[in-house]
């Protein structure tokens, strides 16, 4: 006789049914589950929930149990848990957001997580950028990221779960140290992050709630534009034009050079729309700082992906691969210093 | 003893070719996320194609430049641990137009092999 061992699909299903049928209040029947992407630690499933007669489409986001302590990486993005708290939060201040609608409990037996509707759209930069259905779409998407972005950081502070406050100088020694802690010497993100300390702007008096990696990739935008901002773990508490200046790094533009906001539209026109929508008057300087910051904290981040396979904490041709990028963001620091000289 | 032809460069884009002229759609109707990282695997051999023919004289010359910079003898590593020293230490910035003539230099080298169409 053989004995049936529950695949990975069939073990978060079990649970999403018995987890859903408490959130609906009567049984719940779990179909069309499927892994979305993600790596192994942070995970993102679709499925729909029929309960009460009612179809729900949902996504989970779950963090799978950890067997040995010291698994889980070292970083400073959210537990799911204060993802969840956070999205509450910015979903109720009216932010283009996924609804939340329950945390997954103990005796789930399937990690960290919780249940959000599933919203339409794509995330994938390529396709937004090109394709013919979102022709239309490519017209009002800087606009709407302003406006939302404004409306994000205006997300009452009381609302939110404890998030770290990161200013200038906290987001430039965590560079260095990463940096350290891996043991490349990197002349240009040096010399970047020399000038950068030696302008850093005043900590804003006033901290908002900070997206933390606000660009195009992690948004869902349909025919009609953007329809939802996704990748909250980046969340703190800090100086909101920090989440300008993210959205306009190179990289995000994926090939769309001469359109600095997300690839879509002009900085002035992201400004203005945020402005309009109630953010605070945007001074360029500091916004050109930020993004000399995002495309050092990219470059960086490059390192850290490749890191992770070459230290042997997550194997990945992919991960590697990632190091090589890094450089793209020699290239351009050394374009955006010139331009500031 | 040398090796025959192909060299290290024709059998890498040989390998490289393969992959993303035929391998990559048939992973594409069976398996699309396996499809995406055979697009990555044939781009990084694409890398290492240019890294073969470009990448020692460029070492060459960044080393030559680095020696002048600093002074001192070194290897590439000993010499770009000192230059990121310096840097983090403002001992040098970037008004200094000789540093900034090497990083120019150094990074127009990396990012034509790495990614020659970025701008």
């Amino acid at each position: 006789m053989t004995v049936h061992t529950p695949t990975e699909a069939e073990q978060v299903a079990a649970a999403l049914a018995a987890a859903c049928g408490r959130h609906f209040g009567g049984p719940a029947i779990i179909e069309s589950l499927g892994r979305e992407s993600g790596g192994a630690s942070r995970q993102t499933w679709s499925f729909d929930a029929v309960a009460e007669g009612r179809r729900h489409e949902l996504i989970l986001r779950r963090d799978p149990p950890v067997k040995e302590r010291g698994e889980r990486e070292r970083s400073a993005a959210l537990d799911r848990s204060t993802e969840f708290h956070v999205l509450r939060a910015a979903h109720a201040a009216g932010v283009r957001a996924p609804e939340v609608l329950f945390e997954l409990a103990a005796e789930d037996g399937i990690g960290e997580g919780f249940v959000m509707q599933r919203i339409d759209g794509i995330a994938i930069a390529r396709k937004l950028l090109r394709d013919p259905p979102y022709e239309g779409a490519r017209g009002k998407i800087t606009g709407q990221l302003g406006e939302i972005l404004a409306r994000l950081h205006a997300t009452p502070l009381g609302t939110l779960p404890p998030l770290h406050r990161r200013e200038a100088a906290d987001q430039i020694a965590s560079l260095r140290h990463t940096l350290d802690s891996m043991g490349c010497a990197q002349p240009v993100f040096e010399l970047a992050l020399s000038w950068l300390d030696r302008r850093k702007p005043v900590p804003s008096e006033r901290p908002v709630l900070v997206h933390g990696d606000y660009r195009t990739g992690n948004y869902l935008a349909d025919d009609s534009g953007v329809t939802a901002i996704l990748d909250w773990e980046g969340a703190h508490l800090g100086d909101p034009v920090e989440d300008l200046g993210w959205l306009c790094v190179k990289s995000w533009r994926f090939g769309a050079v001469d359109r600095p906001a997300g690839g879509f539209g002009s900085r002035e026109e992201l400004w203005a729309a945020y402005e309009r929508a109630g953010g605070t008057r945007v001074d360029p300087a500091r916004a050109h700082w930020w993004e000399v910051f995002g495309t050092v904290r990219w470059g960086i981040i490059c390192h850290t992906q490749a890191w992770k396979h070459l230290s042997g904490a997550q194997k990945s041709m992919e991960l590697a691969s990632i190091g090589r990028r890094a450089v793209e963001t020699e290239v351009d620091l050394l374009q955006l210093l010139k331009q500031a000289a | 003893m040398a090796q025959d032809r192909p060299s290290a460069s024709e059998l890498l884009l040989a390998i490289a070719d393969l992959l993303r002229e035929e391998v990559t759609s048939v992973l594409d109707r069976v398996e699309p996320r396996l499809g995406f990282q055979m697009r990555v695997a044939a781009n990084s051999l694409a890398i290492l194609e240019r890294e073969t023919r470009l990448g020692p004289d460029a070492d060459a010359r960044e080393l030559a430049r680095l020696k002048a910079l600093l002074g001192r003898d070194g290897t590439l590593a000993d010499l770009n641990r000192e230059l990121a020293r310096q840097l983090r230490a403002g001992d040098r910035d970037e008004r200094d137009s000789a540093l900034m003539a090497h990083l120019e230099a150094t990074i127009a080298d990396k990012i034509a092999i790495a990614n020659p169409r970025w701008r």
